[in-house]
């Protein structure tokens, strides 16, 4: 039986659909999730998709984080279950204390859009055991609050904790500290990428195919823990 | 109704792009003393009741929870005058 994988709806959401076809295509078997609910469905894992939850108003992220489901997805978030925030869904993990740091408007204040060169570094979280230390790989980067910051303290240590998944290559599209593109929690489970590896899934759409292992390697550490 | 104002400004420490491009816009428009811009939000509460030091705090704690990211953000709270 193939894992059962959430995607959260909420008002505003873009990428919630190209998640779902993501999930399908490695594999899995994907579960749309409403906003409003706090009922997680049996799922195995969720991710927290793209988009402009609640029009970015007040912070990215901010109000999507106090939603039912949300309280659900905190809870099981520390119980251990994989949880994979892109873009917005990162916002959403900082703003909810499951990730530190946060993410705020682009240094040049426009809106990115384009094919991005990154580093994965870390092949031990949830949703990158499968890729190779230091493998390259170039998936869509769309925001314009991706900046990640947090204090030099914070920084230290997820350096040294090897917390890092993945780092800007070549140019860093938004001001991000230490080029920082994706992030961990320290047990693992909880990931957060500002690019779109769920638009690199299928040939003839995107630069490549090399979101999918994004996919495919939640699919492995459920397997692997069952 | 009292009205409880919420300042919220990101820390001195965050780069504020917002902030400098008001203040480049300022200068070309010459307003060549202002030296620096800073953006932030202003939220206004109504308040049902009194405000002391019980409401106050609950209104500290929103504060803190969620008009300002205390990561990036510093907020105060002030009472404003009828």
């Amino acid at each position: 039986m193939s894992s059962r994988i959430g995607v959260v709806t909420f008002p505003g959401s873009l990428d919630d659909r190209d998640a779902q076809r993501a999930i399908a295509i490695a594999g899995g078997e994907p579960v749309a999730l409403w906003h409003g609910t706090t009922n997680l469905s049996g799922i195995d894992a969720v991710v927290l998709p793209g988009g402009f939850s609640y029009g970015d108003y007040l912070r990215a992220g901010a109000i999507a984080r106090f939603s039912p489901i949300m309280s659900s997805v905190i809870d099981a978030a520390k119980s251990g279950m994989p949880v994979f925030g892109i873009c917005n869904g990162f916002q959403v993990l900082c703003e909810s204390h499951l990730l530190p740091g946060a993410l705020t408007r682009n240094d040049h204040l426009h809106f990115i859009c384009r094919d991005q060169k990154l580093r994965i570094e870390n092949t031990t979280s949830a949703f990158t055991s499968g890729f190779n230390t230091n493998q390259e790989i170039v998936i869509p980067l769309k925001n314009g609050e991706g900046s990640y910051i947090a204090d030099e303290r914070t920084l230290d240590e997820l350096e040294a904790t090897g917390r890092i998944i993945a780092r800007y290559v070549d140019v860093n599209p938004n001001g991000s500290r230490r080029d920082i593109a994706g992030i961990t929690n320290e047990a693992g489970n909880v990931v957060g990428l500002m690019p779109h590896p769920e638009h690199a899934v299928e040939a003839g759409f995107g630069p490549s195919l090399d979101g999918l292992a994004f996919f495919t390697s939640v699919l492995s550490t459920l397997v692997n823990a069952s | 109704m009292a009205r409880v104002v919420v300042d919220v400004m990101l820390k001195s420490e965050i780069l504020d792009p917002q902030g400098k491009a008001v203040e480049r816009a300022a200068q070309r428009l010459g307003y060549s003393t202002i030296a620096s811009v800073r953006q932030g939000k202003r939220f206004e509460l109504e308040i049902d009741g009194p405000v002391d030091d019980a409401a106050l705090a609950r209104i500290r704690e929103l504060a803190q929870s969620l008009l300002a990211n205390t990561v990036i953000e510093d907020f105060t709270v002030r009472v404003e005058d009828n």
